[in-house]
């Protein structure tokens, strides 16, 4: 059962990858001349996802990615705490690995705002990682606001699938 | 000059004011009577059946969105070399008449021509053209708009601007680039990842903007003729909501880096940012005052988000909002006379007008999903993204609220809307 978890969470992550590769497809202005500046972008981003791609293996086996927050909360909830413990214990054993931990909002309101809402979320994942010892070095926090919904539709069986913060291995 | 026009218009109005032709291509709808509204013929130019562009049409509907004009039918086939049959004109209810020809020329451009006329006075009000290649017909139309509209009101028209969006159509991403009408639109970047906050620079030829195809959010700026484009804020965390200074030499922008959202300004071109806001929360949708020396933001200092007002060096701010407790994306005037934002009633997010004088506060939507107003460069249009069946989608608004026009444009979802400076020259 645990492998086949892991087998799913491998997936989601190559799928995940597979939309940063796809960058090439980033493509400037039909009006345009040149598209040097377009290129050397391209370029960088094929290398960050071939990059993502090699992280597949990384992070701890068999536990969760991501963490749920209730409306309106930006905190982490008491139940997250074996979670982050074990992602803790994973990042202080090998001081190389890095996460990116991206948090995210519900779909109602405005776009910028809600990506310092997402910010927020994935500021507290940070300290409660650090209180647990991981150094600030292996971290980053971002935020995709509601630009990334995992659930479709305006109830609040959506909302709360999309109010949370995603710890991405590289 | 202007006078005689809104006078004559205002005994004609009541009557006619369900007659609006429907053949233009945009849906108005106009809500109240009792509007100002200058009655305004169109003749089909002569040779425009067989032209590629209804040059006509699209005048009408630019005059028409802007809420200050209502056309009336001309019936009449003539051009712009014929003194016109001003008393048949006035017997339809019109105060002026725009009449012209458009010709394709050996070269394969086109010529188009068009005079206007006071008919209430007989009098000649000058002329206009174009010689264009097919591709520009529908900016020579917004051009012959722009030309119709500052004569005959004394402001300048917005119908040759541009506007920025973004649509999402499936997992796909672009970033536009349209005539003030919607159509026309141009893709300056295209994107499995998402792109928010498009933000034109004074001069109208840099877009900054938001992209998260680097798995983050990252600041850009693009250069609309080239297409090239430079990274301006890519620090460790969330770099978001440019919004330029209006000398056009640096940006405002919220950036997460040494934690928190907080407002700091970096110049155009990158480099090390300067911090403008110390808060324990958030700080973000910088916007400088048209002169320069004032940024309007979000902040939930109080408890709630509410827009601000602190000098644009930084330093004490003052709440601007009092109304409500989710009050965001604010925008500025080009002339300095209003703030529009959202406000979050009930659950519904709906646009609202301030006067910044007075600070009259005024609701114009009647939709549920508003986001990120913008206003055109002669204050008089605003341009904001909402739902309308279903569906995500572009309208533009007078302040007032009683002329509404949903923009046409490309597929799927249109959001993130920002509306240009005066620029774009005629090739």
């Amino acid at each position: 059962m645990k492998k086949l978890l892991l087998l799913v969470s491998i997936a989601a992550v190559i799928s995940g990858c597979a939309s940063g590769v796809k960058l090439d497809e980033v493509q400037v202005d039909d009006r345009s001349g040149g598209n040097a500046g377009q290129m050397s972008g391209v370029n960088s981003l094929n290398s960050r996802g071939l990059g993502a791609m090699q992280g597949i293996k990384q992070g701890p086996v068999g536990v969760e990615h991501i963490i749920y927050f209730d409306l309106d909360s930006y905190s982490v909830k008491a139940e997250y705490q074996t979670v982050l413990d074990a992602h803790a214990r994973y990042l202080r054993a090998d001081r190389s690995r890095r996460v990116n931990i991206e948090g995210h909002t519900d779909e109602r309101g405005g776009s910028e705002y809600n990506l310092a809402l997402g910010q927020k979320r994935s500021d507290a994942v940070r300290r409660s990682l650090s209180v647990l010892g991981v150094p600030e070095s292996q971290m980053e926090s971002v935020s995709f606001g509601k630009e990334k919904p995992v659930a479709q539709g305006s109830d609040e069986s959506a909302y709360s699938q999309n109010r949370r913060a995603a710890l991405n291995y590289q | 000059m202007t006078r005689p026009f809104f006078r004559f218009a205002l005994g004609l109005l009541t009557a006619s004011l369900l007659a609006l032709p429907t053949w233009a291509q945009f849906r108005v709808e106009v809500s109240g009577v009792g509007l100002t509204q200058v009655p305004i013929a169109f003749a089909p130019l002569r040779g425009e059946e067989t032209s590629p562009q209804k040059i006509s049409a699209i005048v009408q509907a630019d005059l028409e969105r802007s809420g200050q004009f209502r056309g009336v039918t001309a019936g009449v086939v003539t051009d712009e070399t014929q003194r016109p049959d001003v008393s048949a004109m006035r017997q339809k209810g019109a105060d002026a008449l725009l009449t012209g020809s458009i010709s394709r020329m050996n070269d394969g451009r086109y010529d188009v021509r068009v005079r206007l006329w006071d008919v209430v006075r007989g009098q000649d009000l000058g002329a206009m053209s174009y010689t264009v290649v097919t591709g520009d017909l529908r900016l020579a139309s917004h051009r012959i708009a722009d030309f119709v509209y500052e004569k005959l009101t004394g402001d300048k028209g917005v119908f040759s601007t541009r506007i920025a969006y973004v649509t999402k159509a499936g997992s796909r991403f672009n970033l536009w680039v349209a005539d003030s009408d919607g159509e026309n639109a141009q893709s300056a970047l295209a994107s499995p990842e998402p792109i928010i906050s498009p933000s034109w620079s004074p001069s109208g030829g840099q877009l900054a903007y938001v992209s998260f195809e680097s798995r983050k959010p990252v600041v850009y700026v693009h250069d609309v003729s080239t297409g090239k484009r430079r990274v301006v804020a890519n620090f460790r965390g969330s770099n978001s909501a440019p919004s330029w200074s209006p000398d056009g030499r640096s940006l405002a922008v919220t950036l997460s880096r040494d934690g928190g959202s907080q407002l700091f300004v970096i110049d155009a071109q990158g480099g090390e940012p300067r911090r403008l806001t110390q808060s324990a929360g958030i700080d973000t949708e910088p916007v400088f005052s048209p002169d320069g020396t004032a940024i309007y933001f979000v902040s939930d200092r109080g408890g709630a988000p509410q827009i601000y007002r602190m000098p644009a060096s930084g330093g004490p701010a003052n709440r601007v909002t009092f109304n409500g407790t989710y009050n965001i994306s604010p925008a500025i005037s080009p002339d300095g006379r209003w703030l529009t934002y959202i406000s979050r009633i009930g659950g519904a997010f709906k646009l609202h007008v301030m006067d910044i004088a007075s600070g009259n506060v005024a609701a114009i939507t009647d939709t549920h999903r508003d986001e990120r107003p913008s206003f055109a460069p002669n204050s008089r249009l605003i341009v904001y993204a909402t739902q309308q069946d279903g569906r995500e989608a572009l309208m533009t608004t007078t302040l007032d609220g009683r002329i509404k026009a949903r923009l046409s444009g490309q597929g799927g979802d249109l959001r993130e809307p920002n509306w240009g400076p005066f620029s774009k020259v005629l090739p």
